[in-house]
């Protein structure tokens, strides 16, 4: 069987959701031909996969390819992929993999499972499993077309240790066809957010925070743990804060190592998003709230008195450490 | 210009997800169905924009059994001017509903596309990359702004790290919209007065020439996450609370 990964990188540092799921292949005892996409540079993200036990790289080559676009991609994936007969692609379930990964399926007529949580490789395909509902629940799929297409989600599979090797680096120029989707500008917000799904700590606020200024409570107290700060659909429908902190179904799962509702109920929509969370921590004035229920640590009492209280004790441990 | 939505019913986001005895889908006995939300979006933009251009018009459409008309409905309320309906009983993967949804916009013609950025069911978030490549149309995803003019599409994509790309799409195009983008309204009297009435024409997969045509994936052991239990209440004034947890976090949960 023939599996390839394709591998993500920004401006040539390796993504590390590539080395997770080269790891698992690895350790499945398949090893994968690692594909990188760019316009040069790319060595070095090569370098990297070969620490990880990658003893093929191929680098597709194209000055369009310096900058992502999905049809880019899609293109010249596909214009390699297909003359190697390959039974299995995988690649990060990042914003770049859940957008071209689709097209790369349709162009192959076949499939495919975005953001699995475990696969399994074994002969000429590929079983996943990956979450549906925001993880209210769980599913496997298997694939009844070849090549098996599927996306990884980040954070979940763990590095291990692979036989460090120089790896085959195989430079090909790219068949990148037409890309009609132009990107004309960049925008920065300016700040420097932690990104809710990468974010070892969260503190997230519901509808009781009452203003978008109150949140600075959280973001006062997410900056002495180095957290992310997250949000209800409560409070991003009231406008207390941007989606892009919604924290649920119609926002971003997330599975930190630990989260904390301040004055959030707990709404079955809420609770999907959160509830991988390794240890949960419920900041509620309402002692019959839902979150309680799935909290390891609940604290019944006013978040803007118990919150400014934290702030100060994490400052301590900091001090102390 | 012919503005296609496309649009999918879902459990409603309070639903308790129920798991079927197969175990081969969920129970689907009780369930609130909803346009999914990020599709309600895509219908607002739609609409907008054919406020904004003053000509042209909006054809929802969707795939799945009869009650996904229902779903149709409340978008032709909202102002939509047509609706198509792909009948079909069967779960079909990604792939299927991609190849009837790029069909449907064939043969009607459309000229531009607005989805939501996923289904908030099956979190596949594949839907809209089949249709624009089997259309061969550009495509962006998790847009947050849109503006529409004769023969060109400029969006802003929002992705992770609070970054945006403004990209420039000659039309045909697709656009699969966040939340965010805008308020979606909410059906008028006349509108639902309107929809009742409105003829919504029906497809099948075999007029859409997918009638043997097998699903490319298979999904199967459905189960739900394990419960988690609720823990330990921290008594004491909110001083008191705070330096508990925090001793707590560090030295049993030892996460911080």
């Amino acid at each position: 069987m023939s599996t390839y990964l394709i591998a993500e990188h920004k401006e040539g540092q390796l993504k590390r959701v590539s080395i997770e799921i080269l790891s698992e292949c690895l350790k499945q005892g398949t090893q994968p031909t690692c594909i990188l996409l760019g316009s040069g540079s790319l060595e070095g993200a090569a370098a990297e996969l070969g620490k990880h036990g990658a003893s093929k790289v191929v680098i597709l080559e194209h000055s369009d390819l310096a900058s992502y676009s999905n049809e880019g991609y899609a293109n010249a994936l596909y214009a390699y992929l297909s003359k190697q007969s390959p039974s299995v692609i995988i690649s990060g379930a990042s914003w770049q993999g859940k957008d071209y990964l689709p097209r790369l399926a349709a162009k192959f007529q076949v499939g495919m499972a975005t953001d699995c949580t475990e696969f399994k490789l074994s002969g000429n395909s590929a079983t996943v499993r990956r979450p549906v509902f925001a993880g209210k629940c769980s599913k496997s799929v298997s694939f009844n077309a070849s090549p098996a297409i599927f996306s990884v989600r980040p954070n979940v599979l763990a590095v291990s240790g692979g036989q460090s090797v120089t790896p085959q680096i195989e430079k090909t120029g790219a068949e990148v066809g037409s890309i009609k989707a132009k990107i004309t500008e960049v925008l920065s917000s300016g700040q420097k957010k932690v990104d809710l799904t990468e974010a070892d700590i969260i503190i997230s606020g519901g509808r009781s925070l009452k203003s978008a200024d109150n949140f600075k409570l959280l973001f006062d107290c997410a900056e002495v743990m180095g957290a992310a700060v997250g949000a209800s659909r409560a409070a991003v429908d009231a406008g207390y804060a941007p989606h892009d902190m919604q924290v649920g179904q119609t926002g971003k799962t997330v599975s930190p190592k630990l989260y904390i509702a301040c004055g959030i109920s707990g709404a079955i929509q809420h609770l999907a998003g959160m509830r991988t969370s390794k240890v949960i921590v419920a900041i509620n004035k309402d002692p019959e709230a839902p979150i309680f229920q799935k909290a390891d640590y609940g604290i019944v009492g006013d978040l803007f008195e118990v919150v400014p209280h934290l702030t100060e004790e994490l400052k301590k441990l900091k001090a102390h450490s | 210009m012919n503005i296609f939505v496309l649009l999918k019913q879902v459990p409603d986001t309070e639903t308790k997800i129920k798991i079927a005895a197969d175990k081969k889908s969920i129970e689907k006995g009780d369930i609130k169905w909803v346009i999914n939300p990020y599709d309600e979006f895509a219908i607002e933009q739609a609409l907008k924009t054919k406020e904004q251009l003053k000509a042209g018009s909006v054809t929802v459409v969707s795939v799945g059994p009869d009650r996904v008309v229902e779903a149709l409905r409340t978008a032709v309320a909202m102002g939509a001017d047509n609706a198509c309906h792909v009948k079909t009983d069967q779960d079909l993967d990604t792939y299927l509903v991609g190849k009837a949804l790029a069909e449907v916009v064939k043969k009607e013609s459309g000229q531009l596309i607005f989805t939501g950025k996923q289904g908030i069911d099956d979190d596949q978030a594949a839907t809209f990359g089949y249709v624009a490549e089997l259309l061969s149309w550009p495509s962006a995803s998790m847009v947050v702004k849109c503006e529409v003019a004769a023969d060109k599409v400029v969006v802003h994509r929002e992705v992770e790290g609070g970054t945006r790309f403004v990209i420039q799409m000659p039309v045909p195009a697709l656009v699969a919209v966040d939340k965010g983008i805008n308020t979606p309204r909410y059906a008028s009297l006349p509108g639902i007065m309107k929809a009742k009435k409105k003829e919504i024409k029906t497809y099948s997969l075999a007029d859409l020439g997918l009638g043997s045509e097998a699903p490319k994936t298979s999904s199967s052991d459905f189960a739900l996450p394990p419960e988690r239990q609720a823990g330990k209440k921290i008594a004491g004034d909110a001083a008191t609370q705070a330096k508990e947890l925090v001793r707590m976090l560090r030295e049993e949960a030892k996460v911080i």
